[in-house]
This record gives C-alpha cells, sequence and structure tokens, in this order.
C-alpha cells in the first residue's frame, strides 16, 4: 500500500511483530509511516494491538521482530528515556509526591536544563493548558480533566517532535471528554508536533484525527482519513467497527465494473458496489450505512427493491430510527430526518426499502 | 435549631446517636477491659514500682522519724534514742520476719546490709532477755502472761492500738484485721508509755497472726527492755510511786531495784560493728523516704548520697552503656533489615503473581516456626565449628587456626535479629510498593530520566512511607528484645532487657527493673516522637 511506504515519513513502522509469550502474534506484520505534523489515531477493540504498537514505539516494549523508525534511525535499541518522545497515559502517571510545577520541570531537570530556563518553560506549558496559577498544587487536589491537562503539558513541556497519547480521555466525563478533544487537536497543530494518539472510542478517532489506523487481531484493517474511513470501509470489520452499520449476507453473482449483484441468503436479490470480493460465487457480507437507506425509495425502474417489516419506530427528536426485519435480519435500522412530512411507521407495517447501488458496498464475508 | 418537636437539634441528634454510641462502646467493651487488665494497669503498677520505696519507713518506722533529728554531716554515728527505736523496730520486724527484706533492699545501695539485717535480726531475743532475767528476779510474777496482762489492760488506750495497727499493717502489708482481746489501759499508757507500747505490739501480733489468746502468753522480751528503758526516765520512778493500779507494787519493786542500763547503741555495735558505721546510717536516712528517685539513678549509673547525686563508680557503671548499645543495635539491625527487605519488597510487588505467592510463603515463613527454634539454628550456623565457620574453612576463605567469631558477641546478636525481624520490614514495604502504579516509572523514563534516576526520583520517594512504617516496626520490636540476645549474644551482645529481666527474676529488685522498663518506654516514645517530626506520622503507610 503506498500510504505505509512514503518517502518523507517521521515514523515507520516495518514489517512490526510482536509476541510476549512466543505461541500467539499480539502485533502481525504491521506497517505504518507517519510524516511529520500528522495526527494519527490507532483505532481497536481492546486486544487488538494498538496499545502494544505504542508501547512498542515508545520503548516500553520491544519488537519481536521488524524496523521501528523514528526520523530515519532504527529506534529498536534505544532505550525509552533516550527517544525523547512525549507520553500521555491513561491514568495521567503524574507523580504524587511532587508538586505540578515539579512534576513539569522535572523532564527538564533530567536534560539538565538551567534553573531559570526551566522555570519559563514550565510556565509556559502550563500557561498553554491554562493551569498557569495551579503550579503549587498536587496532582490530588486536581480534577480529572484537571490532571488531564497537566499531563498534557508535562509531556510537551520538553518539546519532543512525537507525542503518544494512551486513552488518555478515557477517565473524563462526556462533556469535558469533546472540550479536551478539540483542546488537543488544536494544540497538537499549532505546535505542529506529530502526535499517535491510542483510543477505543471511534468518535474520538474521527473528531480528532488526520489519518485512523483500525486495529483488529493484530494487523491494521484499514488505515485513511476519518470521511474515507466511514463512507468507504475496506472491509467489513471496519465497517461494523466504525459508525452504525446494516450487514446482509449473500453471494455475488455477477459483477459488472462498478456494480455487482449480490443474492442475498434469503433469495433476494440486491445492487452494491464492489469493494472486497473476488469473483462471482463468493460469498460476500454487504454493508449500507442506515442514513442512506430509503424507505419507498424513488429509484430507477430496474434498481432492486426488499420488503421490510418494521419491529420498532423510535423518535430521537432531529432523527427517526426505525428498526426493520430485513431478509431474515430483524436488526436493519433506518435513520430518516425528522421532516414535517415524514411518515411515521407503527410497528408491524410492511415496507419497501432500497438504496444507491453506490451506497452499498460489498465486502469480504 | 430546633428540631421538629421543638428541642434543640443538637439535643435530638445526640439522642438519636446515643445507642448507636453505646452498642459500638458494648461491641469494644470486652477487649478495652481485657488491654486494661493485662495491658494499662500492669504498666500503671510497674511505673509505680520503679519511685515506690515504703520499705524503709514501714519496716523502721520509729528509727525513720528519730533518724530526723540525726545530723548525717556531723560524721558521728545518731544518738542513743534512735537505736532505742531501731531495737523496738528490729524486734517487731524479726517477729514478722520483714528484716531480710529491708536488708535485701538496702543491699542494693549498700552492699553488705543484707547480712547485717540478718543477723541482727536473729539476736533481738538476746538483746532483751537481759532486761527480762534482771526483772523476774527481782519479782516473779512478771514471769507470768496473766499479770501482765491485768497490769495493762485497761480502757482509754485506743488511741494507741489503734497507732501500732497501723504499723504493723505498714509492716506487714496484711490487714491486720480481727479482735485483739486487749486495749490498752490510759493509765499505764500515761506511766509507761514505751512499755504499753511494745505490749501492744505484741498483744496484737499473739492476737492476731498467732490466734493466741494474750493473757495466756508470755511477753515478748522486747516488752522487759520497755521497762527498763521507761524507768529510766527519772520522773517515772515518781510517777510510779503514786501509782495505785493493777501491779502497783511489783512495779515499785522494780523501780527501786538496780537494773542493767538500757544501752542499745553498744548493743547493735556488738552484734555487728557496721552499725557503728556512719555510712551505713546515711544509707538509711536516704532511702528513708516513702518515694525514691533511687532506681531511676541507679538505671543511668547514678546514685543517690547524702551529698548529692554521685556517679556511680567506674566499674559499677552499666546501664547508660547499655542503653546506648541496645539504642545503637536496634538501628544497625533497622538499617540491615531495610537494606536486605527493601529488594526482596519489590521483587514480592513486581513478580508475577504465582512466583510472588511463592517468595511471599519464604518471607512468612519464619513466622510459622518457633522464635526458640530459629533463634537455636542461628546458634548452630554461627558457633566457631558451626556451619558458616566449616564452609570457609573449607572454601579456604578463613584459616582453620582463626575461624570468626561470629556468636556470643553482638555481631551474632545482630545477624538473628536482622532475620527475625525481617518480615516486619518486608511487609510493609510490600503493601506500600504494592500500591506504587508502574507506570509511574514508564512516565519518568518516557520524560528523559535513566532506570536509575527514575527510581531515586519517582519510585523511591512514594516507597518511603514502608520504609518508615517498617523502620518503626523492627526499631520498636527490637529495642525490647529479650529471647535472641540472651541466647546468641554472649555479654557484648545482650540488651537492656535481658538485665531486666535478670532484675526481675535473678536479684529480684523488680525497683530496679521497673525503673529500667520505664526509661526504655520513655526512650521509645521520645524516638517516636523526633520520628514524628522529621519523617511525619502521616507518612507512615501499612498499605
Amino acid at each position: 500500500m503506498a500510504d505505509t511506504q512514503r518517502d518523507d515519513a517521521f515514523v515507520e513502522f516495518e514489517r512490526v511483530q510482536k509476541s510476549y509469550d512466543g505461541e500467539i502474534l499480539v502485533v502481525k506484520d504491521l506497517n505504518l509511516a507517519l510524516p511529520k505534523g500528522e495526527f494519527l489515531t490507532m483505532l481497536g477493540p481492546s486486544g487488538s494491538g494498538k496499545t502494544t504498537c505504542l508501547m512498542m514505539l515508545a520503548g516500553f516494549e520491544t519488537a519481536t521482530h521488524g524496523d521501528i523508525r523514528l526520523n530515519g534511525e532504527s529506534i529498536n535499541n534505544i532505550p525509552p528515556h533516550k527517544r525523547g518522545i512525549g507520553m500521555v497515559f491513561q491514568n495521567y502517571a503524574l507523580f504524587p509526591h511532587m508538586t505540578i510545577a515539579e512534576n513539569l520541570s522535572f523532564p527538564l531537570e533530567v536534560r539538565n536544563i538551567g534553573k531559570s530556563d526551566r522555570e519559563a518553560k514550565v510556565k509556559r506549558a502550563l500557561d498553554m493548558v491554562e493551569m498557569g496559577d495551579f503550579g503549587g498544587r498536587r496532582p490530588a487536589q486536581l480534577s480529572g480533566g484537571q490532571q488531564q491537562r497537566v499531563a498534557l503539558a508535562r509531556a510537551l513541556v520538553f518539546e519532543p517532535e512525537l507525542v503518544l497519547m494512551d486513552e488518555p480521555l478515557g477517565a473524563l466525563d462526556k462533556q469535558l471528554r469533546e472540550k479536551m478533544q478539540f483542546e488537543i487537536t488544536d494544540l497538537a497543530h499549532n505546535l505542529g508536533i506529530t502526535t499517535v494518539y491510542v483510543t477505543h472510542d471511534q468518535t474520538e478517532a474521527l473528531t480528532m484525527s488526520d489519518r485512523v489506523a483500525v486495529f483488529d487481531d493484530g494487523r491494521i484493517q484499514q488505515l485513511a482519513p476519518p470521511d474515507e474511513l466511514y463512507e468507504q470501509p475496506q472491509n467489513s470489520f471496519v465497517a461494523q467497527f466504525i459508525g452504525e452499520n446494516n450487514t446482509l449476507v449473500g453471494v455475488v453473482t455477477k459483477i459488472e465494473g462498478d456494480t455487482c449483484e449480490v443474492k442475498l441468503d434469503s433469495g433476494e436479490i440486491i445492487d452494491a458496489k464492489p469493494v472486497n470480493v473476488g469473483a462471482v460465487g463468493d460469498r460476500t457480507t454487504v454493508s449500507i450505512r442506515p442514513e442512506r437507506v430509503e424507505i419507498d425509495p424513488e429509484l430507477g425502474p430496474d434498481a432492486h427493491t426488499l420488503s421490510a417489516e418494521v419491529l420498532e419506530f423510535i423518535y430521537m427528536g432531529d432523527t427517526f430510527r426505525t428498526r426493520l426485519r430485513v431478509a431474515g435480519n430483524s436488526d436493519f435500522i433506518v435513520k430518516t430526518r425528522n421532516r414535517a412530512d415524514q411518515r411515521r411507521y407503527a410497528r408491524g407495517d410492511t415496507v419497501k426499502i432500497g438504496w444507491l447501488p453506490q451506497d452499498c458496498r460489498a465486502l469480504d464475508a | 435549631m430546633l428540631a421538629a418537636d421543638g428541642t434543640p437539634l443538637k439535643a435530638s441528634l445526640g439522642r438519636a446517636l446515643r445507642r448507636q454510641k453505646i452498642r459500638a462502646l458494648a461491641l469494644i467493651a470486652p477487649l478495652l477491659l481485657f488491654v486494661l487488665l493485662t495491658f494499662v494497669v500492669p504498666i500503671v503498677s510497674m511505673l509505680f514500682r520503679s519511685v515506690e520505696n515504703q520499705i524503709v519507713s514501714g519496716t523502721l518506722p520509729g528509727t525513720v522519724v528519730a533518724l530526723e533529728s540525726w545530723d548525717a554531716g556531723s560524721g558521728g554515728i545518731p544518738s542513743e534514742d534512735v537505736f532505742q527505736n531501731l531495737f523496738f523496730d528490729m524486734f517487731n520486724a524479726a517477729e514478722a520476719k520483714e528484716h531480710t527484706k529491708l536488708g535485701t533492699r538496702l543491699n542494693y545501695e549498700n552492699t553488705g546490709l543484707a547480712s547485717m539485717f540478718r543477723t541482727s535480726g536473729r539476736s533481738m531475743d538476746d538483746v532483751g532477755e537481759v532486761f527480762q532475767d534482771a526483772i523476774e528476779d527481782v519479782d516473779d510474777q512478771f514471769e507470768d502472761g496473766a499479770f501482765w496482762f491485768a497490769m495493762m489492760n485497761g480502757a482509754g488506750g485506743e488511741d494507741l492500738l489503734r497507732e501500732r495497727l497501723e504499723r504493723w499493717v505498714d509492716l506487714t502489708g496484711d490487714d491486720m484485721r480481727g479482735d485483739v482481746g486487749f486495749v490498752p489501759s490510759a493509765e499505764i499508757v500515761e506511766l509507761l508509755p514505751t512499755t504499753a507500747a511494745a505490749y501492744t505490739d505484741f498483744a496484737i501480733w499473739t492476737a492476731i497472726e498467732d490466734e493466741d489468746v494474750v493473757a495466756e502468753e508470755d511477753p515478748w522480751e522486747a516488752v522487759y527492755a520497755a521497762l527498763v528503758v521507761d524507768l529510766e526516765n527519772p520522773a517515772t520512778g515518781t510517777a510510779i510511786a503514786a501509782y495505785e493500779g493493777e501491779g502497783a507494787e511489783a512495779l515499785q519493786a522494780i523501780a527501786a531495784a538496780e537494773m542493767p542500763k538500757a544501752d542499745f547503741t553498744a548493743a547493735f555495735a556488738d552484734l555487728d560493728e557496721d552499725w557503728a558505721n556512719t555510712d551505713v546510717w546515711k544509707t538509711i536516712e536516704v532511702y528513708s523516704s516513702a518515694y525514691t528517685t533511687g532506681y531511676f539513678l541507679n538505671s543511668v549509673d547514678r546514685e543517690l548520697t547524702p551529698d548529692g547525686v554521685e556517679l556511680r563508680p567506674d566499674n559499677e557503671r552499666l546501664y547508660i552503656k547499655l542503653f546506648g548499645r541496645t539504642m545503637w543495635m536496634s538501628m544497625i539491625i533497622t538499617l540491615s533489615c531495610i537494606i536486605l527487605g527493601y529488594p526482596v519488597a519489590w521483587l514480592l510487588a513486581n513478580l508475577p503473581m504465582k512466583s510472588a505467592n511463592v517468595l511471599m510463603i519464604l518471607v512468612l515463613l519464619p513466622f510459622w516456626t518457633s522464635l526458640l527454634v530459629r533463634t537455636s539454628a542461628w546458634k548452630v550456623l554461627l558457633q566457631q565449628q558451626g556451619v558458616i565457620n566449616e564452609l570457609l574453612v573449607w572454601l579456604g576463605f578463613v584459616d582453620d587456626a582463626n575461624r570468626l567469631i561470629l556468636m556470643n558477641n553482638s555481631t551474632g546478636t545482630i545477624i538473628a535479629m536482622t532475620h527475625i525481624l525481617l518480615p516486619f520490614m518486608i511487609l510493609p514495604l510490600y503493601s506500600v510498593m504494592k500500591t506504587i502504579n508502574p507506570t509511574y516509572l514508564r512516565a519518568a523514563k518516557s520524560l528523559g530520566a535513566t532506570n536509575i534516576t527514575a527510581f531515586r526520583r519517582v519510585y523511591f520517594p512514594q516507597s518511603v512511607p514502608g520504609i518508615g512504617a517498617g523502620s518503626i516496626l523492627v526499631f520498636i520490636l527490637a529495642i525490647g528484645y529479650y529471647i535472641t540476645p540472651e541466647i546468641v549474644g554472649g555479654t557484648d551482645g545482650v540488651f537492656i532487657s535481658n538485665r531486666i529481666a535478670y532484675h526481675i527474676s535473678r536479684s529480684l529488685n523488680w525497683g530496679l527493673a521497673a525503673a529500667l522498663g520505664t526509661i526504655l518506654l520513655v526512650l521509645v516514645l521520645a524516638l517516636y516522637w523526633v520520628y514524628d517530626q522529621i519523617v511525619g506520622i502521616d507518612n507512615v503507610k501499612l498499605g
């Protein structure tokens, strides 16, 4: 893939593998390259290997095989403290026995930076996260959000070019999390630092990142900008993992350039866009976003439609959610905008549904 | 604020909580009582014993009072009056067999007094017998107990009876309850005060301790001596001439007759020449008060002399050195425990569960073995023909002729006690280290700290509370340790507690033992205070 090998790469994983017990590979053949200044998120369910990758990059885990390069140089054998990578931990890891200012001063002291210089940098970093008045406090005296800001300031105070963040917003409430998401991206872009961000929260990943690497089973399933990831998932895992998704299972019966026909297991035939299917006769999982489905569609004459039974009709304010039984799948969701003329369905109604072929992606089984 | 029913809110709250408080109190009451009875009471009684000194004034009440007029600085021995009181006091004490206890007590302060009191007490009868024989030679009615009783008994002498009873209570420690069946007659008390007192003493002892009838018993020799003492007073002779009560004729006959001179000074000097020694009397005078600082002074190698507090002679100084050694060695033991225990605790806290459990069992194993067995095992290991020396000789590190002396000195105590107290250091350290999140170390390293810096600046400061808790535990346990120093300590390696045990069970000088114990307690409290000032007790965590 073109994305994983680029000339301007600042951080590079090349054929990296990792095993803890010599039997199971936690990370399988990881290839990844990101240019300077990029905000890359590693997204995936727990156990998918994303945190292991981050730890290998930070130097706390060694790669079993492969090469990790920073700025063109292999860092496999460089101990973590010499890598100069800033890191924000899940529980912030602020040293409880030091004040906030001492916490920030720590990375500068171990770098033998003079006292006045140190104080200036600490002050600037604290001001940057709007925590200038809290230098004398201890971490335990701060709220979760404030600790988060301090942890961020501490990771940035020694001006690293690369910052790693390991689910830093996991412990915050929703409102604060959204605010911090914005602040972190803002800061990262303003300072021009390269950021690798690990999360299992897809909203976080979509809103913050330049690119998202979706991890599953020790591999990157797809590496793409957020919109591409949502609208053009390359495989059924990504389609399922990112956003809401409806799936139907069947066999490819015809491929014609940009469209194909899929015969569902229930016998119906639908149109889809072949994305990740091989040849006619392969099994496939088709994926359709709930907002791209139309009820009682006004489509071309040769377009295929399916009949569906309304199981539930939920009022959500700005939208309606309709749960349907379609081709044996009783979890088929359709989202419709709350328009004045929108018909409200009742349980048991039978409707016709359809979609544009390009919105329905035929993926791997 | 008022509650809904108009009563003050505070009162209402108090009532609502009272039941809970009473229930909570009832729940802890058994333990509270247990602790009070088995811990607080013994400690308070021990503190009291370290200053208590009623034995001198209780055994020699008259002597102590008479001695007040003696000027110790004059260099002479006390007056005849003192010796006279001493005779009657000693006579009573010898009857009650209390004089040897006093001898033992005073022997702590002035060696030799124990045997002096023992032999003198035995001879009190002989001293009095001289007077008895002389009186009975003049009139044989005095051989008859009933005659004496008829003469002495009467009414109005209740005050004297009560006073003498109190003396007996002080002397014997018994409550002396019961019917004496005798009241001195007021007339005789006035006429023959010393005799009345001596006879009352005899009557009380006979009736209450011997449980005999006073009238049927012959008086003690002391009563005869008292009569002679009374008759030596010229005024008594005139009074007897005018006396018309029971036994008047016999008394008048005695008064007219020539009696041996009552010279108790000479009598005591005959029994033991030390009675004429000013130093002996100085000792008695110094320790005649009911409470004394003597034991405490003794505990810090000082002694109370008539000239004030003085340092004991060089060869008798022991306790300051012992206290110093106890402190110093406890500190070394605590330090060794920190050095040996810290890495183990770190391993325990950082190893995977399974291996950590095995290690934990190894740490706890010593707890399941008897202390005595463990210490004895060290004896086997440390002796000159023991396992360690044999191994070193076999390996060629040590010459066979110069085997290491690892036992019966402070080295042995330090080695064995470090081993025995190690779990008390490891366990609090472990429980504190267990709470230190490993991400702190990672964070430090990601911030650019080397392993050593990360440990020194981030990990170690967070483990200090564990060191504090472990050190307090180990130090306080070490400072009062007894068995191990006793077994492997020899003479150089014993602690102050071994000396306390010696005074409790061998020399029976409980007062000194109590004083040493009190000083130890105060030292521990003082060190705790210093520790609180330096480290802060809030910084001590057991988990």
